[in-house]
């Protein structure tokens, strides 16, 4: 085995040693602690996790390959709760009257558009003018924050379509609609990260900036891409979820950059941008919903998960450090 | 000749853009509505403005030294809480200093996660944004707190009374903005703060305890929140627990637009006051010519990178980024 190959081993792992950690853990406590009779690591109790973990995991899949580019997001909460609204609105307009159901492909592909092209704008911003990514979308969750109270006011937007809802509701070999929509935006991003030119060059200009335009990389455009990507998938996150709910209020998805970073940093991903995987970004988010229930099995006030959880990002940014600080010393004797 | 007085302009417009910006909107505002620049206008947005500005005072200090707290909302929320809650239970005059404490502790293990232990402030302060809030969220049970005696308390001074015409939030934050303002700008202090965040490591070979400054910056920052719950507390002498949710953006885009860069090193107090006034007066603007207050985050987006954005291109002299 080739030195630092068993670190590197135990740190890609961590977040799934951590979540069978959780596993172990909330069904022991569970057997002395539970308020409900039903076992922890019910099948039923697994599947919800998964179906619950979608909304948030599908952002955070977009929020990693974002954070490897070295930028970051925080209008996701915005553009998915805009893209909602377009998607529930756009089923009433007269001039899809006539379609039936076949106003649904239009309203999702209404409800993606407008996600892309919220990031794009953002990407061009932080291209065009050179602004720090942190910035420009701090701006832009403002700036689409007010685009969601122009659509409609402060009224909720609603509209149910049953057959989106069943779509929804339904299970396929077991899992829910939402769980393989989680999946397949996995698989997809991860091959474009780890297959394709833009995925390694996202990850150089992300380790290196000056270098990867020196190697003669167009940063830009790549920005542009990544930020279509994650505004495309903040999209796909309100259509999967509101198809279900079939009604938005304007103050929905607020903070939800907050959650999706604190997922995608438990996963390990740098926030210098450079190192970071699509499936430990998967461990992050399910590790969170784990605990979320795993605290409500236990019978802790739901108050407590908030605590529980940001002590742990910080455990977890600690404990981190201190392996990398090895790691260096390592390579300086 | 021409190319040089066309770059001037925009040196200019980049280093007073916002004072000029700002100027310009209190002209447009005043032409679309001579109530706007009426003295009880003026002083009321000054008044609903005190509490994000009390904490972007302290804000600036973290983001000169080249840091950022995010946890600044929750931190409000729970401070808020706390002083209603012990203010039935000890009392006003024992409640205030212990609420104080206890928030000055939470800043000071922020403080030491990020000065002493060196951890990312983006990260620690985005968990402590979500363990703040649910150690609220438990010390309060999810339930609203109020005081029960609302009228015969004089606890209510701090957020509704005047004291030779002016209001006491207002008071209290020109009190703080000028106290922190002279020990950002006149003391040693204040340079070791832009020594730390303009060049870590050229502050620490000259001498300068970079751990140290960091840890009073974020205690800095903590004493201003307590400030701000209080002032909170004491206009609605009762509260929800997610009374300072989000504001740690809207604070963080009152210090960016008054012109501090997020990588540290550069900002003023007087430039954040700019900014947190700029904020309030096109929310009160836009209001006053008719617009939903919805309108004013467009308008808030709009500026925020308007104004970065020519700073940046004063600095690097071109317009456009070089990124390819």
């Amino acid at each position: 085995m080739a030195p630092g190959t068993l670190s590197t081993f135990l740190k890609r792992g961590a977040i799934w040693g951590f979540i069978v950690l959780e596993l172990v853990f909330f069904s022991v406590a569970g057997e002395f602690l539970s308020l409900s009779d039903k076992a922890f690591m019910d099948l039923d109790n697994m599947l919800l996790l998964f179906k619950q973990s979608a909304p948030i995991g599908i952002i955070a899949i977009g929020m990693t390959i974002i954070m490897i580019n070295g930028n970051i997001d925080l209008s996701v909460g915005a553009t998915f709760a805009l893209s909602a609204i377009v998607l529930l609105d756009s089923m009433t307009w007269p001039m899809f009257g006539g379609l039936g159901d076949g106003v649904i492909p239009l309203a999702w592909g209404l409800a993606l558009m407008t996600g892309v092209v919220l990031g794009a704008l953002n990407g061009l911003i932080v291209w065009k003018t050179g602004v720090d990514a942190f910035i420009v979308t701090l701006g832009s969750m403002l700036g689409y924050r007010g685009l969601v109270f122009m659509y409609n006011g402060e009224q909720p937007t609603s509209h149910l379509n049953w057959t989106l809802v069943d779509l929804a509701e339904s299970q396929f070999m077991g899992l829910h609609t939402p769980t393989w929509f989680l999946i397949a935006v996995t698989a997809v991003i991860w091959f474009v990260m780890n297959k394709t030119v833009h995925g390694r060059n996202a990850y150089a200009i992300g380790d290196n900036r000056t270098a990867a335009i020196n190697a003669g990389i167009r940063v830009g455009p790549h920005f542009v891409i990544n930020f279509m990507i994650i505004g495309f998938l903040a999209s796909l996150s309100a259509v999967v979820f509101y198809s279900e709910s079939g009604s938005v209020n304007p103050n929905d998805g607020e903070l939800y950059e907050l959650w999706v970073i604190t997922a995608v940093v438990l996963g390990g991903t740098k926030l210098t941008g450079g190192a970071g995987s699509v499936l430990s970004t998967l461990g992050g988010v399910l590790a969170i919903q784990l605990l979320r229930k795993g605290l409500g099995h236990i019978g802790a006030d739901t108050e407590t998960v908030n605590l529980v959880i940001g002590l742990i990002l910080i455990a977890v940014l600690f404990l981190d450090r201190q392996l990398n600080l090895k790691g260096r010393e390592a390579l300086k004797t | 000749m021409d190319r040089f007085s066309k770059f001037d302009l925009g040196g200019f417009l980049a280093r007073q853009g916002i004072l000029v910006a700002f100027a310009l909107f209190l002209v447009g505002f005043t032409i679309a509505n001579e109530r706007f620049l009426a003295p009880d206008n003026v002083m009321g947005v000054i008044r609903s403005s005190a509490i994000l500005g009390v904490m972007a005072l302290g804000v600036t200090f973290v983001v000169i030294s080249g840091n950022l707290d995010l946890s600044v909302g929750s931190m409000m929320s729970f401070s808020t809480i706390v002083v209603l809650d012990l203010h039935d239970k000890i009392g006003p005059t024992l409640a205030i200093p212990s609420m104080y404490a206890m928030v000055l502790c939470l800043g000071a293990f922020i403080g030491f996660l990020v000065g002493y232990l060196k951890l990312n402030s983006l990260i620690v302060t985005l968990g402590m944004l979500s363990a703040i809030h649910g150690l609220t969220l438990t010390y309060s049970g999810g339930k609203n707190m109020d005081i029960a005696d609302k009228e015969g308390t004089w606890f209510s001074f701090f957020g509704q009374s005047d004291v030779l015409g002016i209001p006491v939030p207002i008071l209290m934050f020109a009190l703080l903005a000028s106290l922190l303002g002279i020990i950002l700008a006149k003391t040693p202090f204040g340079r070791k703060v832009y020594a730390v965040g303009g060049n870590g490591t050229a502050a620490t070979f000259s001498g300068i305890r970079r751990a140290r400054v960091v840890f009073t910056c974020y205690i800095l920052s903590a004493l201003c929140v307590a400030t701000a719950g209080l002032l909170q507390a004491s206009r609605s002498l009762g509260s929800q627990n997610t009374v300072g949710q989000g504001l740690e953006l809207e604070v963080l885009a009152a210090v960016i637009l008054g012109g501090a860069s997020l990588l540290g090193g550069s900002g003023t107090i007087f430039k954040t006051v700019i900014g947190v006034l700029i904020l309030g007066f096109i929310q009160n603007g836009l209001l006053l010519v008719g617009l939903q207050f919805y309108v004013q985050y467009v308008v808030t987006w709009i500026i925020i990178i308007l104004a970065v954005w020519l700073d940046i291109a004063a600095k690097r002299g071109k317009l456009w980024s070089p990124i390819a």
